[in-house]
């Protein structure tokens, strides 16, 4: 990309007219500036979170607010872990069981049914991704939870992670995203090919499927940890107090101690960590994407 | 392993010839059916029965339920459309549509105009440019109860940043979680703030799939890059602006987390409900009123408050796309 470029700059000069087409593509200092203020607005929160994080409580409400970060992270850190009532880092623990779980097995139910449904022919199959798509509109957030609930309730499984874990594995975009994915990625002729080896559909599956949509894979993964790590309704509705997910630890800490914005701050930092390590990880990869899925869309 | 044999022949045309080598053994053809044409619907079937249980089973219970009264004592009575015709005569109810379709517009227009405009930027060529997009995005690795957090905070009345920002142009201190308006307000920078990146980033992969030459015969023409803008990018991103608009329509109407944390972790949305949406209503009078019915009857007019936005959101991007 940055080869990219240089070549533009003799170009940028050639473009006489301000509307000129070339000129169309080349930063302004305008756009320079509307970016850098559009980064600084995008990270001022998180640099406000760390700030008040390692402060004291009298100097999170001084007038005018701090805007360094102060000594005391460790200390407001061991607050959170040891606080009576956010059970902290048995959140934190179910937050990452849940997520994971959660992860492999949509990644896993959606490469299975987009193989079927990109590249295997079976009656009923276009009426079965309609199906897929038409559920993605239902909100079944809210328009489940009543009965999901009451089932979680005779199951006598309110309190329990599995309560949270199962009705989350049902996620159509996989579905969707994969199906997409499979149909780009594997040309039917190599699965035809395959057949004529005389390969089985699981192995079919396993040597051709699986090695060529693994980015799409990666993309979803991605998507649904972060998705499953955010979640904060249900757990609330499903779960105790004493047994959190890390969304409802932090949302414990804010009903039991509003005014406190240390320790607050401290454990909402803590609960971002993980999403930070994924992002610096695999930024490129969600942005890649977040751009393939919204033009295939 | 054993399906070597006659697995060979392609999917569709179960050809005659290869059908003679398969010896009348039931175990060897009950294979070759499972391989073929059970296959594909035992891949699909993990999916199915999920939806089955969390899907179809709670959807029509919601139905079923909605047409129950429950109190607290435990007492179920058969209310027919009672509790839909109540909801219609619930002040509460409606003030929670409102506040929730004012979030919304406040949120939503603001939010794709800027993310247009973010896109257009973040399309120009230059250095860095995975820092940039990444830098863009960085709101969306913050939690959404991460993110309601911090700006309750920066939105204090007494020692927020926003309110002493506001000091230096002589604006008093603004109530931001007592009053209406600002209550809106701020919460809807707190959707704008984590979203507006990830639709910018979106509206750009819809911008570079807009051939160049549009653009090159427009300026010949001597059409000025804002014109270019509004009459060729804007028209050419429908598909990528349905998508999002759609998108934010879902996710604004069954906002939940931001309002929540706001008014620390309570779904009453202030002391007067002054923001509270659908969403919290219907947790309200589920899980702590335990008027299942009345809950699962609102869920379904959230759901036709939905279907109703998206498709008046539908038509309106059509018609601006419309007219070139």
């Amino acid at each position: 990309m940055t080869t990219l470029s240089a070549p533009a700059t003799p170009r940028r000069r050639r473009a006489k007219a301000p509307g000129g087409a070339a000129g169309l593509w080349t930063a302004t200092p305008m756009t320079r500036l509307v970016l850098a203020v559009t980064i600084i607005i995008s990270a001022f929160p998180l640099y406000y979170m760390i700030v008040i994080a390692s402060r004291t409580n009298t100097e999170a409400t001084d007038m005018p607010p701090p805007f360094l970060p102060g000594g005391k992270l460790g200390e407001n850190v061991q607050r959170v872990l040891s606080n009576p009532d956010a059970h902290y880092l048995t959140g934190l623990t179910n937050s990452l069981i849940i997520a994971a779980t959660v992860t492999v097995s949509v990644v896993l139910i959606s490469t299975f049914a987009g193989f079927a449904f990109a590249r295997l022919q079976f009656k009923g199959g276009k009426i079965l991704l309609l199906l897929v798509l038409l559920t993605m509109m239902v909100p079944l957030q809210q328009m489940g939870q009543v009965p999901l609930y009451r089932l979680m309730v005779s199951l006598e499984w309110v309190g329990s992670i599995k309560a949270v874990i199962l009705p989350f594995l049902l996620n159509g975009f996989g579905v969707f995203l994969m199906t997409q994915y499979t149909e780009q990625a594997v040309p039917n002729e190599l699965v035809e090919a395959a057949r004529v080896d005389g390969a089985s559909t699981l192995r079919i599956w396993w040597n051709v499927i699986l090695p060529a949509v693994r980015p799409g894979m990666g993309v979803l993964g991605i998507n649904t940890f972060m998705l499953n790590w955010n979640e904060f309704m249900w757990p609330l509705i499903v779960l105790n107090p004493d047994n959190p997910t890390v969304q409802v630890a932090i949302n414990s800490l804010n009903a039991k101690y509003g005014t406190d914005y240390v320790l607050i701050f401290s454990g909402t930092l803590l609960s971002i960590l993980p999403l930070i390590v994924v992002f610096i990880l695999f930024g490129r990869q969600i942005i890649g994407g977040l751009m393939e899925g919204a033009v295939k869309a | 392993m054993s399906l070597h044999v006659d697995a060979g022949h392609p999917t569709r045309a179960p050809m005659p010839p290869s059908r003679r080598h398969v010896r009348p053994r039931p175990g060897r053809s009950f294979l070759t059916w499972l391989d073929l044409k059970a296959a594909p619907y035992l891949l699909v079937s993990p999916y199915y029965l999920l939806f089955l249980v969390f899907g179809l089973f709670p959807l029509a219970f919601t139905l079923y339920y909605s047409f129950f009264d429950y109190d607290l004592t435990g007492t179920v009575e058969w209310t027919g459309l009672g509790n839909f015709t109540a909801l219609l005569d619930d002040a509460d109810f409606w003030k929670a549509v409102v506040n929730t379709l004012a979030m919304f517009v406040i949120a939503t227009v603001p939010q794709i105009l800027l993310a247009l405009l973010l896109a257009n930027a973040l399309n120009k060529r230059m250095k860095a440019q995975l820092f940039v997009r990444l830098g863009v995005l960085l709101p969306l690795v913050t939690s959404v109860v991460a993110v309601a957090v911090v700006f309750t905070q920066l939105y204090g009345r007494d020692y927020g940043m926003v309110n002493w920002v506001l000091s230096w142009f002589g604006i008093d201190p603004v109530s931001w979680k007592t009053e209406r308006l600002p209550s809106w307000l701020a919460i809807a920078t707190m959707i704008d703030w984590r979203w507006t990146g990830y639709n910018a980033i979106i509206f750009l992969a819809g911008m570079q799939t807009i051939p160049k030459d549009l653009y090159e015969a427009a300026s010949i023409d001597g059409a000025s890059r804002r014109r270019q803008f509004w009459q060729i990018t804007v028209p050419m991103l429908r598909p990528t602006m349905i998508f999002v608009v759609l998108n934010s329509t879902i996710g604004g109407l069954t906002l939940f987390s931001e309002p929540t944390t706001f008014y620390n972790g309570n779904v009453h949305g202030g002391t007067n409900s002054q923001f509270q949406t659908v969403s919290m209503f219907i947790f309200e009078q589920g899980f702590r009123e335990f008027d299942y019915g009345y809950a699962s009857a609102a869920a379904w007019l959230l759901f036709l408050l939905i279907l109703i936005g998206s498709a008046i959101n539908f038509l309106l991007i059509r018609r601006i796309g419309g007219n070139k």
